[in-house]
């Protein structure tokens, strides 16, 4: 897709494109672009998926444990890196509740069962503060030394019977929500991804020369991902955290005010705390993100060109660089981890301090014999479950924060405008016969910029058409409204007299087989990649092909003929092996028109010879669209269309052309002028 | 991972410093209860409200204590952690960077990235989360289980029955959810593929109308990776409810027991509390540790990925002794060249001898995989021959350093790389002191100052990383000025023209022609049309030469050479 962009003409140097990370961050530091806009840029700058799998954030997988009691396993809200704020938090929650809808019921049951889940186990101390307070009266009673004082077990025994139901009870509870949770959540994120799989096999091809494909992908691997394990962890989090604070204080209340009070002492402290450590924490991560934004890119851009690191001996120049960012990048991260890592210490030193208090407190009390013994026992336990939600809340909001701004970047996906659809009464062509006919086109890939003015083109049935003219004087731009990737803006093409407009996308791309400088092949077999043609090709028909496209010898010398799997970039055959697979593909497709656009560029002559030959048989019964750099190819053309410009200048085979000495003429002879060197 | 892990070493003395903290800070939050046990068998007993509070100012104290060594110990932490995943980056960029092409494209580039980016950062913080939590854990462990056996020895058999039952769910758990975990990353990479590929070939699946198939290709990887997912949070879900019934399960034994034994006389209120506290803690660290076993299998396979790179030595190295550099410049010979890629059944060049001096153009050319880049790169050493020697100004590449070697060299790569920086930086990569008049000189011959004045800041203009705001043709350009800037012995043109129309084409190689009459230039074409004039052409045919001389004598000698010429010429230009 790359190259593509390259290739395609309206993208003018230094206009469009991406800036640098350098040239970002300048902007920045001069107040140009916001900071949000600047990681908007550097995440579109990502461009390598696999490099935006999993940049720096935590490990937070799907399901993994988050709810620790005691200090030491969170790395505190900051852990995440950077917390992006939403634009419109409102709108895409509600849009992204919306998701939620058809599990409505489930998602009751999941509230229901959370919230008595979470109340029964916070009863719990209190009743177990119970039973010690039995046990204390029995002993004190027994030391003050009245007369047939006994531990009443009968009574503890009950309270205990009712602690193990209502724990078990809890249990099943907190299990049953997270099972019926799983659910919801993971078909949540199925219907989001399908949804917006649909969604790109809707869009018109601007939408993908616009956009970086990393940008793109990362909206479906990273911010699904985000999204995926907010729903899974944190929305049954927020809830119980809400409800066990509500709960712990309510059930304080229910025992004494006055120590309730005292137990809330430490919860400015807390919050306070919590805060001020996150703000600057976050101010750090944001420092860390940047750097190892600007180290991955390094990382990249050298790797990359290692061959011309190599061949230019700059080695050591890459590495002196790279071990500059590197210490700024230790100095970031050390202060951003050391920051966060600072929360847990200090909450629970908080913690602490409210334990001693309610100890101490409690304790005076007891000897007042203002409180019982298992209240406090049940104060101190409730002070130490206290501090835990609302630290969990606060990473929560973060979490929920960044998930919202997640949301609305896959949403914004969602909004692109489509294509327009198809023809409800659409025409389909029995037998096409390839006369194609182009009538007063106008186009321009952006508005206001128009780039075909008054295209005009008549072919007939079994014609070669040979578009000729420099870099991004428009030739693959025809090929794109004859295919309708684009719309024109005026005018209008036919098929066999057919409007293109009145057929179905579908039916049109299968009257053309086109063959692209950019080969795309797909993680499988050679096999696989060329029955792509057509569907339910035999295996006779998917040797013939790729006998005609002269595959066949080198498919055959590969360790596992046509079975050899093509890998991830299909980077275990050769550039020109993979355009003779591509060729094969569209031989098997056996199209009423063939398109050529730099088919064979990155074959040898020879082959290419072989190919044409091949391609002679097929190309005598069919229209055909050939575009090539190398005259050598286009000569025998029936009609050779010259472009420059986004218009045809020139029309006229190759004898003709010649003789008018134009623009064609004298490329041809620049081709075998001053040529050695 | 252990292996990586001891890159640790450096750190020894903050980790030990860490461990100690970590250990004072565990005893002292155990120590919390063991007053607070005083408090209320004493103070409360007695009624004691000078004895409480004074106890209260002790625990006080203590808790701050153990504040101090925690923050301690996470400064020291944050600093071993990063600082190890900034050594184990430098170690392996620096050793990346050594790689010929043979180490590099042994494992590729895009993994590469993420070797040197992603996974370290996952192993610093796995290193980060071992400082935290390895050492706090298993100290509470320890140190939980005997103090509440010196608290209780009797009621601490509790501990004995429980703690068996509560490793067994989460070995069973762990052993169950492992496999899953592992499966569920490789589904969402699938997911991630299948998606890839849909972007990347939007065309061709538009072109052959193959969408609804594509649709459902994501939709079965989507299904898949979704039914993993609950199937793993389902497991995880049994996890921390039975964890949690067990431990209050236990508690509950403890009031029990403990009761009775305070009946019995031979324990107190204030310990059972204490106790109680003790247990708590005991699995709460048990159940950190169980996390530790998520975390860690994700991070032993970046620990391997990374390893591998480490254990790769580039088999490209300076010799000990290295032959100065004569007064020879620009002399190119291969004697009886042969080279096999890695795993290759056949040879990519085979015996391969030839002869280069100074203001002589040596093409080369051939069919595709004929091994025409491959013998360009002999020159530049990107790989060891198998047999026979490569002579620079009459010195083995081998026994020069590689710096020195490919000072003397201007290579222009088929496919163009461009690096983040101003135009002038790019060219400048050439020869880092070059002049303004150099790099102007060089952008002009190279036929790129047009379109350079063109941009806005023209010299200082930006290239985007991966040159993707200028075209193809116009990388090209820059790359060639790159070299030509450096005004080295020997030229190597590796098929550099593919991307320019024929006119700017023309006029470039006119301008070259000039510009390099003095040097050494090789220069492998795909066009006849281009080096019919070459002092020598050489044809490669499946890596072995199949013909050497000038057009006219191989239009005579050799057949290969006349069947790419008619494929490429009409009768009247081949004379």
């Amino acid at each position: 897709m790359k190259k593509n962009m390259n290739k395609n003409p309206n993208i003018k140097p230094g206009v469009s494109g991406k800036q640098d990370m350098k040239k970002i961050r300048k902007m920045v530091q001069a107040g140009e672009i916001t900071r949000e806009e600047a990681r908007e840029r550097f995440a579109k700058m990502q461009p390598s998926p696999e490099v935006a799998e999993n940049d720096g954030k935590p490990m937070k997988g799907l399901g993994a444990p988050k709810k620790p009691q005691s200090g030491g396993m969170r790395m505190g809200p900051g852990m995440r890196g950077d917390v992006e704020k939403a634009k419109d938090f409102k709108g895409t929650l509600k849009r992204l509740i919306g998701y939620l809808k058809p599990f409505k019921l489930q998602l009751w049951l999941v509230l229901f069962l959370a919230i008595l889940g979470t109340a029964s186990s916070i009863v719990g101390p209190k009743i177990l503060g119970k039973a010690t307070t039995e046990l204390f009266k029995g002993l004190m009673m027994r030391m003050q030394g009245v007369p047939g004082a006994v531990i009443d077990f009968e009574k503890i025994a009950v309270i205990m019977i009712w602690l193990v139901a209502l724990y078990i009870i809890s249990s099943i509870f907190t299990y049953l929500n997270q099972f019926v949770m799983a659910g919801v959540a993971q078909r949540t994120a199925y219907n989001m991804r399908t949804s917006l799989n649909d969604k790109l096999a809707r869009l018109p091809l601007k939408f993908f020369d616009d956009k970086a494909h990393g940008d793109v992908l990362s909206r479906v691997t990273n911010d699904m991902d985000n999204i995926a394990s907010t729903l899974q962890q944190s929305l049954v989090q927020l809830i119980t955290s809400v409800v066990t604070m509500v709960g712990i204080i309510v059930m304080m209340l229910t025992i004494s005010p006055l120590m309730t009070l005292i137990t809330l002492i430490t919860l400015p402290l807390s919050v306070l705390s919590t805060k001020m450590i996150a703000t600057r924490s976050q101010k750090q991560f944001i420092k860390q993100q940047r750097t190892l934004g600007q180290l991955n890119g390094h990382v990249e851009e050298m790797y990359t060109g290692h061959r011309i690191v190599k061949a230019f001996g700059k080695e050591k120049d890459s590495i002196e660089e790279f071990e500059q960012i590197n210490d700024e990048l230790y100095d970031a991260g050390q202060k951003a981890q050391f920051i966060s890592g600072i929360i847990m210490p200090v909450m629970s030193f908080i913690n602490n301090i409210g334990y001693v208090v309610v100890t101490v407190a409690g304790g005076i009390m007891v000897t007042k014999g203002a409180i019982a013994i298992g209240d406090v026992q049940a104060f101190i336990q409730y002070s130490r479950q206290f501090t835990q939600p609302i630290a969990q809340t606060a990473q929560i909001a973060n979490i929920l924060q960044s998930t919202i701004a997640s949301a609305e970047r896959v949403f914004e996906v969602l909004d692109e405008k489509e294509e327009i659809p198809d023809n409800t009464n659409a025409v389909v062509l029995e037998n096409p016969r390839g006369d194609v006919l182009v009538e007063h086109v106008e186009f321009g890939y952006r508005e206001n910029d128009i780039l075909m003015k008054d295209m005009n083109i008549d072919v007939k049935q079994g014609h070669t058409i040979a578009i000729v003219g420099p870099t991004g004087a428009g030739k693959t731009t025809l090929v794109n409204l004859l295919m309708r990737f684009y719309e024109v803006s005026k005018g209008k093409i036919t098929v066999d007299g057919v409007d293109i407009r009145d057929m179905k996308r579908g039916d049109l791309r299968c009257i053309f087989g086109m063959v692209l400088q950019d080969t795309w092949l797909f993680n499988g077999t050679i096999h696989d990649n060329i029955a792509y043609g057509k569907e339910g090709a035999t295996e006779e028909e998917i040797m013939k092909a790729s006998k005609a496209a002269h595959a066949d010898h080198f498919i055959r010398t590969l360790p596992d003929g046509y079975d050899t799997v093509l890998n991830e970039d299909a980077s275990n055959i050769s550039q020109g092996q993979k355009q003779l697979l591509t060729i094969a593909r569209a031989i098997l497709a056996d199209p009423a028109v063939l398109i050529l656009d730099e088919a064979t560029s990155s074959v040898d002559t020879r082959t290419e010879a072989y190919i044409q030959h091949a391609m002679i048989e097929m190309m005598k019964v069919r229209t055909s669209f050939v575009i090539a750099h190398r005259l050598s190819t286009i000569r025998d053309a029936d009609l050779i269309l010259v472009m420059n410009e986004g218009d045809i200048i020139e029309t006229g085979n190759h004898e003709e052309l010649m003789n008018a000495k134009g623009f064609y003429a004298d490329l041809y002879n620049s081709q075998f002028m001053g040529q050695e060197i | 991972m252990v292996k990586l892990l001891k890159k640790l070493k450096p750190f020894w003395l903050s980790v030990t410093v860490i461990t100690l903290l970590v250990f004072f800070q565990s005893i002292a939050e155990l120590y919390l209860p063991n007053i607070m046990s005083d408090i209320v068998d004493t103070g409360i007993v007695n009624g004691d409200t000078d004895y409480i509070i004074q106890r209260g100012l002790i625990m006080l104290a203590i808790a701050a204590g153990a504040g101090v060594f925690t923050i301690v110990a996470s400064y020291l932490t944050s600093k071993v952690a990063v600082g190890f995943g900034k050594n184990l980056r430098k170690q392996v960029f620096k050793r990346v960077e050594s790689y010929s092409l043979h180490e590099f494209n042994k494992i590729g580039t895009a993994s590469l990235i993420t070797r040197t980016t992603n996974d370290i950062n996952q192993m610093q913080n796995v290193v980060m989360m071992i400082l935290r939590l390895m050492i706090y854990a298993p100290v509470m462990f320890i140190g939980g289980v005997i103090m509440s056996i010196q608290k209780d020895t009797k009621l601490a058999m509790i501990l004995v029955v429980v703690l068996p039952i509560l490793l067994l769910v989460i070995f069973f758990i762990v052993k169950k959810g492992l496999p899953l975990f592992k499966a569920l990353q490789k589904k969402l990479d699938k997911v991630n593929l299948v998606f890839r590929e849909g972007l990347t070939g939007i065309r061709v699946i538009r072109a052959f109308n193959r969408t609804d198939h594509e649709s459902k290709r994501f939709d079965g990887a989507n299904m898949d990776l979704t039914e993993t997912g609950i199937k793993v949070n389902r497991i995880m879900a049994i996890m921390f409810p039975v964890m949690f019934l067990i431990i209050n399960l236990a508690t509950i034994a403890v009031v029990w027991f403990g009761g009775h034994r305070i009946d019995a006389g031979a324990m107190q209120v204030g310990d059972l509390m204490a106790f109680i506290q003790y247990i708590m803690r005991i699995m709460f660290s048990l159940m950190m540790l169980s996390m530790m076993f998520i975390f860690i299998p994700r991070a032993s396979a970046s620990a391997e990925r990374i390893n591998e790179v480490l254990d790769m030595h580039p088999e490209i190295n300076d010799p000990e002794t290295v032959t100065e550099c004569g007064s020879k410049k620009g002399y190119i010979e291969f004697k009886n060249v042969s080279f096999n890629y890695p795993g290759a059944e056949e040879s990519a060049l085979k015996n391969i001898s030839f002869k280069a001096s100074p203001g002589e153009t040596t093409a080369i050319i051939g069919g595709t995989g004929s091994g025409k880049s491959t013998l360009v790169s002999m020159i530049l050493r990107f790989y060891e021959v198998a047999e026979g020697q490569v002579l620079v100004d009459d010195i083995p590449v081998t026994d020069m350093t590689q710096e020195c070697l490919r000072q003397k060299i201007g290579y222009v790569p088929q496919q163009a790389v461009l690096f983040t920086g101003s135009v002038s930086e790019n060219i400048r990569y050439g020869k880092s002191d070059a002049t303004n008049e150099e790099v102007v000189a060089a952008a002009e011959t190279a036929q790129a100052a047009e379109f350079i004045n063109e941009r806005e800041g023209e010299y200082n203009s930006i290239i985007a990383q991966g040159g993707t705001n200028i075209s193809g043709g116009q990388k090209q350009r820059l790359s060639i000025a790159r070299a030509l800037v450096r005004n080295p012995e020997v030229y190597i043109f590796d098929d550099s023209f593919s991307a320019l129309d024929f006119k700017t084409d023309a006029k470039l190689r006119k301008a070259l022609k000039e510009k390099t009459s003095k040097s050494t230039v090789l220069i492998v074409a795909q066009r006849v049309s281009t080096i019919m004039n070459a002092d020598r052409i050489i044809v490669l045919d499946n890596g072995s030469i199949n013909g050497i001389g000038t057009h006219k004598e191989l239009l005579q000698s050799c057949d290969v050479y006349r069947e790419i010429v008619s494929s490429q010429l009409s009768e009247e230009e081949m004379s």
